[in-house]
């Protein structure tokens, strides 16, 4: 199976630090890919590289095998990247509909065409099964953290996005809203997403994903299927690097 | 003023709630959580207007009601500006100036050059335009807060205006057409022709709007809702035009004095245009959008560096507007002009009416609900016969009563999730 999002060799500085070295990534169609690694391990870093916020130094970038330039999150938007960042990225002052069309409104001519949104958000919202909000005129700011989560991945979703990767949608929220929020992940894979998750928790890891890519100090230090490795062959990837076969030899990828 | 009330509350709950039942719980539910709009601006008008027309009976006539439209004119334009400015939770301190230097601009093409009225209305917008294109691109581009900016503005503006009029010459404006604006009337026939034009079109959208969603089966408002919001517009807009189609002058044998003054459908105009740009345009929903949290709006592809530039070219292109008012008023442009309190009459105007100091939560009617407030205190103050001292204070007091409104209102909305 090929790819839909495939970055090969990516290096990222940031003035003198190198953040990213020579990190090669992969995301399957209808599979959830989990992005995991310690704190500083580049995962943000390599997902905004994706998502266009930050400008890759060097490296390939490959969108359903297609060599493509991505220059800003406008470019990754029509591809059909969509991320949904750790703080949610939504505007508290605006309602459900309004942030899920944020940036993207539908117009008739001069004017927002609102009637139009409002159905869109509401089929989408539909076809996720979300049923917890009240009114999808709502606003942002009177919603829970799992809403917000729900608002946050039902406006990633609205585009018929091709890639949608989540940026610890699990961090802040308590068991039940976890539940919730991994199985609306699980679904936005069964739809055919690409789905991305980057985890701290190795339960939600294994609980919903495919495959397992481990960053080890901005480097790749393996993508395996979740299937051929145990949880504490994993674990050995985050913290040193490598385990058994797999990972790095003195720091440089096999 | 106060007439346009219920039509901007209506633009706030239309897309929500069914009934009117239910709007009424959903508005007391925003209140108590803190978000409380336009509400005590509402009721200090009401306290306002009901005190200085017990100790004043003058309050009351149709002169001084006139008055107030042409006394609050330039405050509330310049108010409007602003709110775009603080929609973003910026601030523009120059736009008084600002104000006084497009007027400036005016004066000087319109008496010294002799250009048509037009000529010199466009070069003063264009002023304006261009000052804020300035401080937008110092705010945006190279960073400094606009608190900086817009004060070195407030500083050199009030130069450049001493330039233009030549170190303090006072220039007189004789043009008709700009004199008519803050000195003439409608005719009582415009004036009627403005109300049903007015509430006429109010209901046609409101119905319009109302009929389209429910043939789409989303949620629509009911006749019964639409016919309470329209009806206490035109009883409050039709009690207005009657009072200044009264006749008003001391001598109407010699002079007769009647009709609403043409800068109120200026304010109007305005208040329409740039509520629309606001409510119902892309422009204007990522103006709030960047108010309310710039960094998701970057993420989200809007070009924040731009939204803030033509937020400072808004506010100071209708800083000019305001200028040329107050020059129509003053039938001169002098060092003064957009000077002293102009500038925190019409943040106060703005923050009165209930547009937020900390960005993301405003309306352009704020601006004409407080720009109201702040013309009866003035005028109420000055019929009572106390000096500017205590006008002085007093505005400052409400000012800062009205951002201290703001900052518990929000902290309460914090409480309570609202915001």
């Amino acid at each position: 199976m090929n790819p839909v999002l495939e970055v090969r060799g990516i290096d990222k500085s940031f003035g003198p630090v190198q953040v990213l070295h020579d990190v090669t990534f992969a995301a399957y169609r209808g599979e959830i890919t989990a992005l995991v690694g310690d704190n500083g391990a580049g995962k943000s870093t390599l997902v905004k590289c994706i998502g266009g916020i930050y400008p890759i130094d060097a490296g390939d970038y490959l969108f359903d095998g297609e060599q493509v330039h991505v220059g800003g999150p406008r470019d990754a938007g029509e591809l059909g990247i969509e991320i949904v960042y750790q703080d949610l990225a939504l505007c508290d002052n605006l309602d459900i509909v309004q942030n899920m069309f944020l940036g993207r409104e539908r117009r008739s001519g001069l004017v927002l065409d609102e009637a139009t949104m409002e159905e869109m958000a509401q089929q989408t919202l539909t076809s996720l099964s979300v049923r917890t909000v009240k009114s999808i005129r709502q606003q942002v700011s009177s919603l829970s953290g799992g809403q917000r989560q729900t608002v946050a991945i039902a406006k990633a979703v609205l585009w018929n996005s091709k890639v949608v990767i989540l940026d610890e949608p699990t961090a802040a929220l308590g068991v039940a809203q976890t539940a919730q929020v991994l199985e609306l992940v699980r679904r936005l894979a069964d739809k055919g997403l690409a789905v991305v998750l980057i985890s701290h928790n190795m339960n939600d890891v294994f609980a919903v994903s495919d495959r397992i890519a481990a960053l080890y100090l901005g480097r790749m230090a393996a993508q395996v299927k979740t299937a051929d490795v145990t949880h504490a062959q994993v674990v050995e990837l985050i913290t040193s690097g490598r385990s058994g076969d797999l990972g790095l030899t003195n720091g440089v990828s096999t | 003023m106060s007439k346009l009330l219920a039509n901007d509350e209506a633009i706030v709950t239309a897309v929500r709630q069914p009934s009117i039942g239910n709007s009424a719980r959903a508005y007391t539910e925003r209140v108590r959580g803190g978000d409380m709009g336009a509400l005590p601006a509402v009721l200090g008008l009401v306290v306002l207007c009901t005190v200085f027309a017990l100790l004043r009976p003058t309050f009351l006539t149709p002169v001084n009601f006139a008055n107030l439209f042409t006394q609050g004119g330039q405050i509330t334009v310049i108010a409007m500006g602003l709110v775009f400015v603080l929609l973003l939770g910026e601030i523009d301190l120059s736009a008084g100036f600002a104000s006084g230097v497009c007027a400036a601009v005016l004066a000087v093409t319109l008496t010294d050059m002799g250009m048509p009225w037009y000529v010199s209305v466009l070069a003063a917008i264009l002023t304006g335009v261009l000052i804020g294109l300035v401080l937008g691109v110092l705010v945006a581009k190279l960073g400094i807060p606009s608190f900086i900016v817009t004060l070195a503005g407030f500083l050199a503006f009030q130069g450049v205006l001493l330039v233009l009029l030549e170190e303090g010459t006072n220039i007189s404006i004789r043009d008709e057409t700009i004199l008519a604006i803050a000195n003439r009337n409608l005719t009582p026939m415009l004036g009627w022709g403005l109300f049903l034009v007015g509430v006429g079109g109010y209901a046609a959208v409101q119905v319009v709007r109302s009929l389209k969603r429910s043939r789409r089966g989303l949620v629509a408002d009911p006749a019964s809702l639409i016919a309470a919001r329209v009806g206490t517009m035109a009883v409050i807009a039709g009690l207005a035009v009657y009072v200044l189609n009264l006749e008003r002058s001391r001598n109407p044998g010699l002079v007769s004095l009647t009709g609403v003054p043409i800068v109120v459908p200026i304010v109007l105009a305005l208040l329409v245009v740039w509520t629309f740009v606001l409510r119902r345009t892309a422009f204007g929903r990522h103006i709030y959008a960047v108010g309310g949290n710039a960094e998701a709006s970057r993420r989200a592809g809007i070009n924040v560096d731009r939204i803030k530039i033509s937020a400072f070219v808004i506010c100071s292109g209708i800083a000019a507007i305001g200028g040329i008012i107050a020059a129509s008023r003053g039938a001169s442009v002098d060092p003064n002009t957009g000077g002293s309190q102009v500038l925190l009459y019409a943040v106060g105007a703005a923050v009165i009416g209930g547009t937020s100091l900390f960005g993301g939560k405003g309306r352009v009617m704020d601006a004409v609900l407080g720009g109201a407030v702040i013309a009866v205190i003035d005028n109420g103050m000055g019929l009572m016969g106390y000096g500017s001292s205590v006008k002085y204070i007093v505005t400052g007091s409400v000012l800062l009563l009205a951002a201290g409104v703001d900052a518990l209102a929000r902290r309460r909305a914090a409480a309570a999730g609202l915001r």
